[in-house]
């Protein structure tokens, strides 16, 4: 066996899940999602949880909502599910866009968008996402639901705001039409990005940026915002030159941490690159929806 | 730690039986169930060797406890073949030589069931991209990308003869 023994619960209602959260509190319990991250860290024994809660079962966590405002995805809802998904192509499109690179399409199907949050593994794609396009997660504990803007969810690597008993129950992304660009480095097709970045942006008629909102993924602890690459562009009509000098703006303040994938400053350099990509990608698709 | 009961339909046959809780799908099938088609490499899901079909979609059975399947209907490559009869895909890999060592073949066989039943005329570049997800080290994936674009002509002009009787 590889995974060190543990007992196990698949129940079917959310107050059922969160009761024997607090009930296993001292066997160190966690949830199991689609156990695409958890079970290969099980396997090598970095993990070894004594008690396991599967949220498969549990009802009305895997539903796909769109409405006038927002996009509501089931923190259980397959990433594939999501992917194949009209309601969120229409509500969400740099979701799309972004899942197109998380792992492979077996590994997606298995994998959730709840999931992919909660772990919060720094070089991910969905928790760039989710901070970009200012997602609130929903998380239900023993002291009732509360709900979590991704500013405040994302604390360090593997680290989120969800107390040990709380539960992520679904990811709120709100509607923004305009245009979106997901664009990533990652050292072969389907692995983890070594830098990537998430761009939801809009313009006018004229071309004036009313709104930029951009996160990256890669380069720190937690997924980041490039706060001043977005106050550099809104209010401008970007050309090559200025978007250079907003990208230049961010850039200059990063200090990923340098690895086997890449130098620090490579990924600096790397980071530069794909901000400008996808900023022009975004700013194109923009300019043809309007 | 107690073990648990749990129904598994395997390539159409329904069984019960008490695993442990940690106990992966990949051993549950291999061990308990005996076919030792569906293959074990990475052990983290990255190389795609032990892929088989949950409720008709792939998944690394190496990253599933079995106890996540309770319920769930799983092919692998054993259900395959009807009798001394290949199925299309492995009558391709055969001719067009699509294995050497044939450690990668079962999971990249039911990869290969996979995008066929949701492309069945997938072009030679969609192939390419949609095998990344299982990894060959010996053959490489020129011919494995042949024999799946074969297969695909074989199982159309079956499916268009199976039509025609029909009708």
């Amino acid at each position: 066996m590889k995974p060190a023994a543990f007992d196990y619960a698949a129940p079917t209602r959310l107050a059922d899940a969160i009761d024997l959260l607090v009930a296993h509190a001292d066997a160190e319990p966690r949830v199991l999602a689609g156990g695409q991250s958890l079970v290969p860290l099980m396997n090598f024994r970095l993990a070894q949880p004594g008690f396991l809660v599967d949220l498969q079962h549990v009802d009305g966590l895997s539903d796909i909502r769109l409405t006038d405002d927002e996009l509501v995805i089931g923190a259980m809802v397959r990433q594939s599910t999501a992917e194949e998904s009209a309601d969120a192509a229409a509500g969400a499109p740099l979701l799309v866009e972004a899942l197109g690179h998380v792992a492979h399409p077996p590994i997606r199907n298995s994998g959730t968008i709840g999931g992919s949050i909660a772990h919060a593994d720094p070089s991910a794609e969905l928790p760039a996402v989710a901070l970009a396009l200012d997602a609130t997660m929903t998380a239900a504990g023993p002291g009732g639901e509360r709900r979590i803007p991704a500013a405040e969810f994302f604390r360090g690597p593997f680290e989120t705001a969800l107390g040990p008993d709380e539960i992520l129950t679904e990811v709120r992304l709100p509607r923004r039409p305009g245009g979106h660009a997901f664009v990533e480095h990652a050292r072969t097709h389907g692995g983890f990005a070594v830098v990537a970045v998430a761009v939801d942006l809009a313009v006018d008629d004229a071309g004036t940026v009313t709104r930029a909102a951009i996160a990256l993924s890669g380069v720190g602890p937690t997924p980041i915002r490039a706060t001043a690459t977005e106050q550099a562009l809104v209010g401008t009509v970007p050309d090559a030159e200025s978007i250079r000098s907003a990208v230049a703006a961010t850039v200059a303040v990063l200090s990923p941490a340098g690895d086997v994938h890449g130098s620090s400053e490579t990924k600096v350099d790397m980071a530069r690159s794909y901000l400008r990509r996808g900023i022009e990608l975004a700013l194109d698709r923009a300019a043809s929806r309007r | 730690m107690s073990t648990r009961e749990i129904t598994l339909t395997v390539n159409g046959r329904r069984t019960t039986l008490s695993v442990e809780p940690r106990k992966l799908l990949v051993d549950v099938l291999r061990e308990d169930l005996g076919l030792v088609g569906t293959h074990i490499g990475c052990e983290h899901g990255v190389c795609g060797t032990c892929t088989v079909l949950r409720d008709g979609r792939s998944i690394r059975s190496c990253t599933t406890f079995a106890v996540q399947a309770d319920g769930a209907d799983i092919r692998t490559v054993e259900g395959l073949a009807q009798g001394p009869e290949l199925h299309p895909l492995q009558e391709a890999f055969w001719e067009k030589q699509g294995l050497q060592c044939g450690y990668c073949t079962p999971g990249m066989l039911m990869r290969c069931v996979e995008i066929l039943e949701r492309d069945p005329d997938p072009t030679p570049q969609s192939v390419r991209e949609q095998i990344a997800s299982n990894l060959c080290r010996c053959t490489g994936y020129a011919t494995i990308t042949e024999a799946v674009c074969a297969a695909a002509e074989v199982m159309r002009s079956g499916a268009r003869a199976g039509t025609e009787v029909a009708s």
